[in-house]
């Protein structure tokens, strides 16, 4: 059975249309790449996924439970995190701390009691040293450099250990060896049996970590395959290029 | 840039020290102006820490605090005069209940104002606050209207009349710290200030910010209408300008603004600096609005000189000065183990 499964989603902002009928599927531990030229509606099927947009039609099934209709914050409980196409932390809490927000419905118990439980922060702590920033744990967020924010990010979303984690363009403005440290971080958390869709417009980046690439166009899906089969596909080379 | 933390026992015998001084004050100072300049203080005190729970913590600020204030008054007032409750200690009792019913206000107006975010959640907290006015004005069989609504009067006299409202006003203030305190060392506080940085991460994240926000709503309300509640009987008679003023939701807004929005100690010390000068001006200089011009120019000057705030200064002011001390030139990056002690949450 697929983890992920979108059915015809569609969404139309005023007279456009942003996803058409746009389906796919990504099987458990696989690292997926969704593609396409800018303003293909690749950051609007992450967000209506995610439940930050309302869908006009189509539907979203997670582990074979809709979750087409929830919003955001249900939709990470049930596993499903995400980061966003610019790094988004929490600037006037420390790295820790960004760390300890991610949170699992677990009642009022879990709600009221203090924020930094020993084995939460632990686990915070080891977060931080698999993506080498636990320097600066006790550094205020805003005052990260970018690329420390990007891994930061990754980090906080794996604090609860999410089964799908959608990466909205992870090695987006970083350096070329930091890129290469996010590939390996996202090779050994799919190692651990999270499973990946992500955006990207770095192509030996997606080539080199996805199993599987799907290529949007005009909110549509153009084509689905291998990296190998992909780049091998014209009319994914004429979506790109133009004829 | 890292944050600066007191140790415990540090913490904890400063504010042991600061609430023996404050238990002793009607001790020393005896005379009603000064007691009544301290049920004041105590009182300010008291809702800018409650009001910090909503607009410091959450970053969403709400100018209409002061319906749940005069709410709370007219609600306490409605249950003695219901109850036929007598002047003296029996009423303080009821208190609790002004806060129960101010919840069921809060409830109501968070539902809505809360689908709404920044600009247009302060000027719905505001329109809100005037409708709550204008109800008090026109449900004249239930509030009295403009004619006003009377309290039991309290049977003590002379000098010792201040007293038991200042120990109650301090007591709420207490609370209002312990809650506040409490949310700030929570998952819950920290899902709060993670609203506050930036909703749709927090969301992102798991954060039911919708449910945080209403939840620190009420709790702020339901404090602020106990508040109201003591204000009311102790000044034993309002009506619906004088309880449900603008300039009260004001003067919190700002105390916790020279204090430190967001923080623990940021509001008591707003509300210690701000009150006693207000009553202090309007002893001196008669019941003229001077103190609104005091107000203005304490504004300018937090805006142009501290628009953090005096804790959040003195604090980085503090941390910079550490720093210097600690990390060598040689060494500014500093070390894991150098960043790894400072990771508490701001107080």
């Amino acid at each position: 059975m697929s983890m992920l499964e979108v059915a015809r989603l569609s969404k139309r902002f005023g007279g456009v249309t942003a996803v058409d009928a746009c389906s796919l599927s990504l099987q458990p531990g696989s690292v997926t790449g969704l593609i396409g030229p800018n303003g293909s509606g690749k950051t609007t099927v992450f967000n209506l996924i995610t439940g930050f947009i309302v869908k006009d039609s189509g539907d979203v099934r997670f582990n074979g439970r809709s979750i087409a209709d929830l919003g955001p914050d249900r939709i990470y409980a049930l596993g499903i995190g995400r980061t966003f196409q610019l790094a988004r932390i929490f600037p006037r809490l420390t790295a820790l701390e960004n760390m300890l927000v991610p949170m699992r419905r677990d009642g009022l118990r879990g709600l009221f009691s203090r924020g930094h439980r020993h084995d939460e922060r632990a686990r915070a702590m080891d977060m931080l040293a698999m993506m080498d920033i636990a320097h600066v744990a006790g550094l205020l967020g805003g005052s990260l450099s970018y690329g420390q924010r990007k891994l930061l990010e990754l980090a906080a979303v794996m604090m609860v250990q999410p089964q799908l984690v959608l990466l909205d363009e992870p090695a987006g403005g970083v350096n070329p060896a930091l890129v290469d440290r996010i590939s390996d971080h996202i090779r050994a958390l799919n190692a651990q049996g999270v499973s990946f869709l992500l955006v990207e417009h770095n192509m030996p980046f997606v080539m080199g970590l996805c199993h599987d690439v799907v290529v949007l166009h005009r909110g549509a899906v153009l084509a689905t395959g291998t990296p190998a089969e992909i780049r091998a596909n014209p009319a994914v080379l004429e979506a790109y290029l133009g004829s | 840039m890292t944050r600066v933390v007191t140790s415990t026992p540090v913490k904890f015998g400063a504010l042991a020290v600061a609430v023996v001084l404050a238990l002793l004050v009607p001790v020393f100072a005896t005379d009603p102006a000064t007691t009544n300049i301290a049920v004041f203080t105590a009182m300010y005190v008291g809702l800018a820490t409650a009001w910090n729970i909503m607009g410091g913590y959450t970053g969403y600020i709400s100018l209409g605090h002061a319906a749940f204030f005069g709410f709370g008054a007219y609600a306490f007032g409605l249950v003695l005069a219901h109850l036929g409750i007598a002047g003296g200690y029996e009423p303080f009792l009821f208190v609790p209940v002004a806060g129960a019913l101010t919840v069921v206000l809060a409830l109501g107006i968070g539902w809505v104002a809360l689908r709404t975010r920044a600009a247009t959640f302060v000027i719905v907290t505001i329109a809100m606050m005037f409708m709550v006015q204008l109800l008090a004005e026109n449900l004249v069989g239930l509030t009295g209207g403009g004619a006003g609504l009377s309290f039991p009067v309290p049977p003590w006299t002379g000098d010792f009349y201040n007293t038991p409202f200042y120990y109650a006003m301090l007591l709420m203030a207490l609370v209002a710290l312990a809650v506040s305190w409490w949310i700030r060392r929570s998952k819950f506080g920290l899902g709060l200030l993670a609203i506050r940085d930036d909703e749709d991460k927090a969301l992102a994240v798991g954060v039911p910010a919708h449910g945080y926000k209403l939840t620190a709503f009420i709790v702020s309300a339901a404090l602020v209408g106990m508040i109201g509640a003591l204000y009311g009987y102790y000044v034993t008679y309002i009506y619906p300008q004088f309880a449900i003023d603008p300039l009260i939701g004001i003067s919190i807004v700002l105390m916790v603004f020279l204090g430190g929005l967001g923080t623990l100690w940021g509001p008591v010390l707003g509300a210690v600096i701000l009150e006693p000068a207000q009553l202090w001006l309007a002893y001196n200089f008669g019941a003229s609005r001077l103190y609104l011009v005091f107000y203005a120019a304490v504004f300018l000057v937090v805006i142009i000189l501290m628009p953090r705030g005096i804790v959040p200064s003195v604090t980085s002011l503090i941390g910079r000065v550490n720093n210097r001390r600690a990390v060598g030139p040689s060494d500014a990056a500093g070390s894991a183990t150098d960043t790894h002690v400072i990771v508490e949450p701001a107080p």
